[in-house]
């Protein structure tokens, strides 16, 4: 017999609104109909108000985990536009505090899941190691997630060069306590109960259903757009961290790979990152459309920018890695048991506030 | 690096036939968007291995009908509901069609209404030494 059971908008694995009507046959999810819109915001429209230097905190604003990023997409968007030369000083802040933000928010997400599946000890482990990033980010910037750091023709504060190499030498001690989380979430016998061969999502489906970040990478697809070389990436050495299974598994040992590589990319950065200026003066205004493309630690993100000359810019459009990823979600809760709902809902690192921009 | 912007024009009519030609190719679907200039504008944008190409479809209004390519793409029923909802876009035949819920916005089709006239451009302002006359 089917049954059609409503998860959501309020559920304790859901720190933000969606709502699934998952229907059953008996414990099996036969089908999803996803729901969402619950707290739209409107804020693209806002852009047809807002002078387009100061739309910078909007940005930001989209998103409470990876809000640094946002803000650097949206500048590279105008910057591309105006085609205006940001000094590598400046790029190479940039690339540190974005990996920093993966960091957290990867640190954040394996927290999260453990709640999920019920292993609350390591929850709180994971987020007191989170808390010592947030405690570099807070020193560095003045703020712990929304950072202000970022504005059109580079950065608003400096990082002293002694102080990035205490910084990476910090993050290098760390990377010991992160081998011993990664540790108990890729070998204890119960975590790997509740993710191996759960969700599985093979690489055509994940391309065909337009996924993006660590949910691509972790069905063999090794596709990041820091391989564009925005920013400071370019000069820096570094590849796609990469699974072949698909699984829950997969996706959470892809972004513990992702941990150790931006620790290894904040230590490339604290060794090349050069002198000079950190911001140069904007003069004009934006003119034409480009599409800038990031990678946040969800996933790729985009800023389609239209400008017509004035201090307002035509349109803004924000497709958050979220909103590609619900279409994968969806394919592998077809077929998955109820009690993994929440684990699969999870593995995708939703986060709603982006979505819902 | 400047990532490179390629933008190609079609129509509705010629929609699904170009849509059909990325899914063959390889290439993965990453958004679907509208603009509201004097008409409305919408793109769509492929990636494969970093190769990003854009489709414009131009349309004087949001009466107009364009075929959905979630028939192609299955993925694109969110975009499209999106742009249904925010735009008022008259898409035919998504795979799901929430029928214009959603999204629980407070106005119908708020993205449809124009933009404000764009305010005049910034006056150069005079460097040092520039002589200023008084008005």
């Amino acid at each position: 017999m089917r049954t059609i059971i409503p998860f959501g908008p309020q559920h304790p694995v859901l720190p933000e609104p969606i709502h699934l009507d998952l229907v059953v046959e008996d414990e099996t999810v036969v089908d999803v109909i996803p729901s969402i819109g619950f707290i739209h915001r409107g804020l693209e429209k806002l852009v047809e108000k807002k002078d387009f230097q100061e739309f910078v905190y909007v940005a930001e604003r989209i998103c409470g985990i990876c809000s640094f990023i946002h803000g650097m997409t949206y500048c590279h968007g105008v910057e591309q536009l105006m085609k205006i030369e940001v000094p590598p000083r400046a790029h190479y802040l940039r690339t540190v505090w974005s990996e920093l933000s993966r960091i957290h928010s990867h640190l954040l997400w394996l927290g999260l899941i453990a709640d999920a599946f019920g292993f609350e000890s390591l929850f709180m482990h994971s987020w007191r190691l989170r808390e010592k990033v947030l405690d570099i980010i807070e020193a560095t910037t003045g703020g712990r997630v929304i950072f202000g750091s970022c504005k059109i023709g580079g950065v608003r504060r400096d990082i002293e060069n002694g102080t990035l190499r205490e910084i990476a030498a910090k993050l290098r001690d760390y990377a010991v306590e992160y081998k011993d989380l990664g540790n108990v979430f890729l070998n204890d016998l119960t975590v790997k109960r509740r993710l191996c061969g759960v969700g599985v999502l093979s690489g055509p489906d994940a391309l065909g259903l337009g996924s993006v970040g660590p949910m691509l990478r972790a069905s063999g697809v090794a596709q990041d757009m820091r391989l564009l070389k925005y920013a400071a990436y370019g000069g820096i050495d570094f590849a796609p961290v990469t699974a072949e299974e698909g699984d829950s598994y997969a996706r959470c040992a892809v972004r513990i790979g992702e941990i150790f590589q931006s620790v290894e990319i904040i230590r490339q950065c604290s060794e090349k990152i050069p002198g000079g200026a950190i911001e140069i003066k904007v003069t004009g205004l934006p003119e034409g459309e480009f599409y800038a493309r990031t990678e946040q630690p969800r996933g790729e993100v985009i800023y389609y920018i239209k400008a017509n000359g004035t201090k307002n810019l035509e349109r803004l459009r924000v497709r958050t890695p979220t909103f590609a990823n619900i279409p994968p979600m969806l394919k592998i809760m077809t077929g998955c048991q109820l009690a993994d709902v929440p684990v699969l809902v999870l593995t995708i690192d939703p986060c709603i506030s982006c979505t819902e921009r | 690096m400047i990532e490179s912007q390629d933008f190609r024009e079609t129509t509705p009519e010629r929609l699904i036939g170009e849509v059909q030609g990325m899914r063959d190719a390889g290439y993965r679907l990453v958004q679907i968007g509208a603009t509201r200039t004097e008409g409305f504008e919408i793109n769509y944008s492929f990636d494969r291995n970093l190769e990003f190409v854009n489709f414009k479809i131009r349309l004087a209004d949001n009466t107009e009908a364009i075929p959905s390519i979630s028939g192609v793409y299955w993925s694109a029923f969110l975009y499209e509901n999106e742009l249904h909802d925010l735009f008022g876009l008259n898409i035919k035949n998504i795979h799901i069609d929430y029928q214009g819920h959603f999204y629980r916005v407070a106005r119908p089709a708020a993205f449809a209404e124009k933009p404000p006239p764009p305010k005049i451009k910034r006056a150069v302002k005079p460097t040092a030494g520039t002589e200023v006359k008084e008005t």
